[in-house]
């Protein structure tokens, strides 16, 4: 039984099939992608800040959990190897936007 | 028995005959049946009992709505349950066994549930079973679960392949009726990429069940020469017995291509079925209506089927399954299925049609206004019982029923994406919602229009508008003439006053259970499904839903939009796990990584280990040893004596360079890398932003710009994403560049007092690898045996002297081999995964049992290696209080007091005199192992404090495996604490 559930969850894994326009190789199965999480995780706080803990304590556990339009990292792992910021309507999958997550972390003040 | 209810015409090759059995009885069809019609014209009517009452059941449908003939086809390897009857095509040898009995079909052991319906009625399962509860393991659930299931698996292995592919078009028609036909006609002329799917054998949907005629030809010859016109377009790609199962993300669709199962084997090369994953621009659904029954008491006998159903098999099938039939009806509709059968010269014992005004006819009597209110026959119908509108009951003797109470559209892939179906007055079913499947239209009886003609106008005007919003340019269709007459239908979902009618003939759920549950407040139709199971058996209640909810509207007095109506979910069909597991199945459920010196340890007689798909030695057993810890104990000392080579091609690498590596890394690692000298190796411990440990390793730095740095091997992939995160969304303008190198070079770990030895006969005399050039942690780039070009870590797991040596994959058979031959005046000796462990464990090494995922710096007594003074990832958090209690579990060892007990790993730890429970709990053993250096069973493990404790002797309990006895708690550094051999 169990082995059966393996195999189903591996289907459902490979098969979350959802089509993700990338910047630069194009359409491509989402099947190539490992999905990250919210694309708030590139906005990590300064470790130098007064209140650096609360704001780490933030970063790392709290999230939106927006049902409608949601930004989300997805790493091309069998690709090659770009984070993109895929931008999903969670209630029907829409994607409306995609970038290189390399772009969305410079526009928002990302350096070294 | 010769086939006594076979008629005249249908499409079936009468000039061939099938031999085939059911349940160990032999008989014969035609090319062209499916096993339902062939058993009918046999004069079989009983197919299968109920799953619950074990009632006789037969073909209720012709189609994949089938909830009651269902056998389990084939024998031996390829038998396979739950196969509906009504679908199985005819092929010579067929076989195929009734389920849900006991005994025979027909005297069933099991039918004695039947005169316990008063009791087994909805919620039976959850009020029953509840006392004494000790009962419920070893009483209850074995019963039960001896009763439940439908069908039965052969327990062997599959012997067909299935297969996985992908097709792309601009649009899909889903169903190839009169109104996929139609679509499909003008989308092939508009040059478009089309595919047409149908989960019949034969194209044409319900015009290969009807007697009326398209243009002066039969409905059947003009869906043929359509389907041979779209033949001949190399635009159109055609596909009979495939099902679409479901109605994915971003026009994708599912399908399953049935391509062997009409024959007893598989052509040779082929597979038994294809799942399709098919990428869409646009779709149509063109699935056609489903026929509804009317629920009255005992409504389930073999012989009572829909009328529409009845009618396929007399036309389509030339098969009636009596001579004597009577029509129930609510419609004009199940006046049809008198006509054809009386033209086909079966006899007619009436028409029962619930309305005062129902239509007459010279052909056969009609009971205008009157109901079926009982029906006889044990194992098949032998009379209806019919109340006629003066008050009177009468006796009509038939040996079949058709029963039409309205049409449901198929609107089951609008609501894949959770639409909610929109209720049609005129036709009283629900109708697709405007909110289904982007791209997806939908055309034909699915769309609620049921006449011919409708369809075929609707099947071209959807495509026509689908195509031109592609792009496409589209011509008017040519349509051919065909009856367009609006069926009149009053809406009657059951007859009042029954209890035992049956609504869900998959799941025996009556109308009463439907009464109970509403008596009991389930009332939601969400409730209704889970208390009563009405549409959750493997049909999802095609053909019973809908009276359900007309029941519970009428019970809580609202309409029937108003009650609402479940959704439905891929897969549209039952579909074989085999189909969704492909090739992936077993030894291809997922690849096996094999190190270069693998078929040299194969050679060597090695035991594998799976590590991260990686197979590697596990020990090398010499023929003489019985045992594993005999191999292990002597690879361990012969290591530790003089030399011993372990492959370790399997650590992750990944190749950091880049002006900024440095800075990089210094990110990565808690502990500080920015200083580290050129041809220096550092340890590493990479934290998640949590402040929990994720892996450790080591960097060597083999240039200014240029870092070398490993893994274990079960986080090779997750550390390199840690990292191109880290690099792609955290600090994007760092100059620094990521490649995983693990698969580029072979790595061995040459350790023991004559490794260097060794290694002055393998590397290029001109790299000095004396203890004074090279040091311990010392890294370079070197060549070996005159000019192969090689890297050389002076670092050391076992706690010997020992390097690692890595050199391009394609040269590490030979290195290995190499290596044991020069080590030959050495004895040196290969050791595997066991040996390593037993070394680390003797170190007081932490690997993947310590770095559990709960682990801090702190625990592994590393707190101090984690920076203040940079910002690295996890750096922050691992300051939170608490993480960083006064008592924290720290890493150390274990010796057993009586040095003959074992110290198991997964034992936990108490003070001695507390009671033995998790209040009191003090750490547990991570890693264990047998030491052949000491002589006795040592382990490591996180006790509280455990820095402050040594010298204590603990209770050692395992409550599961029976352990308590004392440990005394010492170094985790058993053996050379000072480091002394390693810095050799």
């Amino acid at each position: 039984m169990k082995k059966v559930w393996v195999i189903i969850h591996s289907y459902i894994k490979r098969n979350r099939i959802m089509i993700i326009n990338h910047p630069i190789l194009g359409p491509r199965d989402s099947a190539e992608f490992t999905y990250i999480g919210d694309a708030a995780l590139i906005d990590r706080p300064d470790w130098q800040a007064e209140d650096a803990l609360a704001q780490f304590v933030d970063y790392g556990y709290l999230r939106d959990n927006p049902a409608g339009k949601h930004k989300e990292l997805w790493f091309h792992e069998q690709g090659d190897r770009s984070f993109l910021v895929v931008t999903r309507d969670t209630t029907t999958h829409e994607i409306s936007g995609v970038e290189l997550a390399r772009d969305v972390a410079r526009k928002r003040g990302r350096r070294k | 028995m010769s086939q006594v209810n076979r008629l005249t015409g249908g499409q079936i090759d009468r000039s061939q005959t099938l031999k085939f059995k059911f349940d160990g009885k032999n008989f014969e069809g035609h090319p062209g049946d499916t096993l339902a019609s062939a058993l009918l014209a046999n004069g079989v009517r009983l197919m299968g009992r109920s799953f619950k009452y074990h009632r006789p059941r037969g073909a209720l449908t012709a189609g994949s709505e089938e909830p009651n003939a269902i056998v389990e086809l084939r024998e031996g390897a390829r038998q396979e349950p739950n196969t509906r009857a009504t679908t199985a095509e005819l092929f010579e040898g067929l076989t195929a066994k009734s389920q849900n009995k006991i005994g025979s079909l027909k005297f069933d052991l099991m039918a004695i549930n039947d005169r316990f319906s008063n009791f087994l009625t909805a919620g039976f399962y959850y009020k029953t079973f509840m006392w004494p509860a000790a009962f419920w393991e070893k009483v209850y659930e074995p019963i039960i679960r001896n009763a439940a299931g439908l069908g039965s698996i052969s327990f062997k292995d599959d012997p067909d392949s299935y297969d996985r592919g992908f097709l792309h078009c601009d649009l899909l028609i889903i169903g190839a009726g009169p109104a996929g036909l139609a679509a499909a006609l003008v989308a092939a002329k508009s040059g478009a990429e089309v595919i047409l799917a149908d989960e019949d054998f034969n194209m044409g949907g319900r015009l290969n069940s009807e007697r009326f005629s398209l243009n002066h030809q039969s409905g059947v010859d003009w869906a043929l020469s359509t389907v041979l016109e779209l033949q001949s377009f190399q635009n159109v790609r055609l596909m009979p017995r495939t099902t679409i199962l479901g109605a994915f993300d971003h026009g994708i669709y599912g399908a399953l291509e049935r391509v062997s199962d009409h024959l007893l084997v598989p052509l040779a090369g082929k597979p038994r079925q294809i799942l399709w994953q098919i990428y869409t621009k646009r779709s149509l659904l063109c699935a056609g209506a489903t026929e509804r029954p009317i629920a009255f008491e005992n409504n389930d006998r073999p012989g009572i089927m829909l009328a529409g159903a009845m009618r396929s098999y007399a036309n389509r099938w030339a098969v009636t399954p009596s001579q004597s039939v009577a029509i129930f009806t609510n419609n004009d509709d199940g006046h049809k299925t008198a006509i054809d059968l009386k033209a086909l010269g079966v006899n007619i014992a009436g028409v029962v049609d619930i309305r005062l005004d129902a239509p007459d006819s010279d052909l056969y009597e009609v009971i205008a206004g009157g109901q079926v209110i009982d029906t006889n026959g044990r194992l098949g119908l032998t009379s209806i019982t019919v109340s006629t509108p003066n008050g009177k009951t009468r006796c009509l003797t038939c040996g079949a029923l058709g029963v039409s109470g309205g049409w449901n559209p198929n609107i089951h892939l609008t609501s894949h994406h959770r639409g909610r179906p929109v209720w049609n007055d005129d036709i009283a079913a629900f109708c697709p919602p405007i909110d289904g499947p982007a791209g997806l239209s939908v055309a034909g009886a699915a769309l609620g229009s049921f006449t011919t003609t409708g369809a075929l106008l609707s099947g071209a005007k959807q495509a026509t508008e689908a195509l031109e919003e592609l792009g496409f340019k589209t011509k008017k269709a040519v349509l051919p003439e065909a009856e367009g007459t609006i069926t009149k239908m009053t809406p009657f979902w059951y007859v009042e006053g029954c209890t035992r009618a049956w609504l869900d003939q998959q799941n025996d759920v009556t109308v009463k259970d439907v009464k109970l549950s509403h008596q009991e407040n389930f009332v939601s139709v969400e409730h209704l499904k889970r208390y009563t199971t009405l549409g959750m058996a493997t049909d999802q209640g095609k053909t019973s839903n809908m009276g359900g909810l007309a029941i519970m509207a009428e019970l809580t007095g609202k309409t029937i939009p108003q009650v609402g109506t479940t959704i439905f979910r891929p897969p549209y069909t039952p579909t074989a796990i085999g189909a969704f597991a492909g090739r992936d199945r077993d030894k291809d459920f997922r690849p096996i990584r094999k190190t270069p010196s693998h078929k040299w340890a194969e050679e060597q007689g090695a035991v594998f280990v799976e590590v991260g798909m990686w197979l590697r030695a596990q020990w090398f057993p010499k023929s003489n040893e019985r045992h594993w810890r005999e191999s292990v104990d002597r690879e361990v000392l012969a290591t530790r004596n003089s030399v011993g080579i372990c492959d370790v091609t399997t650590l992750g690498k990944i190749d950091v360079q880049g002006s900024d590596a440095a800075i990089f890394l210094n990110k990565i690692y808690a502990n500080g890398f920015a200083k580290l000298a050129i041809g220096k190796t550092r340890y590493g411990l990479m934290l998640r932003e949590d402040g929990i440990v994720m892996d450790d390793g080591t960097a060597g730095r083999l240039a200014e710009d240029h870092f070398v740095v490993t893994t274990t091997t079960a986080n090779a992939v997750p550390v390199y994403r840690h990292m191109e995160f880290a690099r792609q969304c955290l600090w994007p303008d760092l100059d620094v560049q990521l490649i995983s190198t693990t698969e580029s070079w072979a790595q061995y770990a040459v350790a023991g007092p004559n490794a260097r030895r060794l290694l002055l006969k393998v590397v290029d005399p001109s790299f000095d690898i004396s203890n004074e050039a090279f040091p311990f942690m010392g890294c370079a780039n070197i060549t070996v045996f005159g000019g192969l070009r090689a890297r050389l870590f002076r670092i050391s797991f076992s706690g010997e002297l020992a390097f690692e040596i890595a050199v391009p994959t394609r040269y590490g058979d030979a290195m290995m081999r190499r290596l044991m031959k020069e080590g030959e005046e050495f004895d040196v000796t290969p050791y595997g995964t066991e040996a390593l462990g037993v070394m680390r464990i003797e170190k007081g090494h932490a690997t993947g049992n310590e770095l559990n995922g709960t682990t801090t710096a702190l625990n592994l007594g590393m707190g101090l290696m984690v920076s203040k003074k940079k910002d690295s990832i996890g750096s922050t958090l691992s300051e939170r209080v608490g993480m960083n209690p006064e008592d924290a579990l720290k890493l150390v060892g274990f010796r057993p007091v009586n040095p003959k007990d074992p110290v198991p790993a997964g034992s936990h730890l108490m003070t001695k005199g507390d009671p033995v429970d998790a209040a009191h709990d003090q750490g547990y053993i991570t890693s264990a192992c047998y030491s052949p250096n000491l002589g006795y069973s040592i382990a490591i493990g996180y006790l509280k404090s455990g820095d402050t404790r040594k010298g204590e002797i603990m209770r050692l309990v395992s409550p599961l495996a029976g352990y308590d006895h004392e440990v005394e708690v010492v170094s985790a550094h058993f053996l050379d604490p000072e480091g002394e051999r390693m810095r050799a």
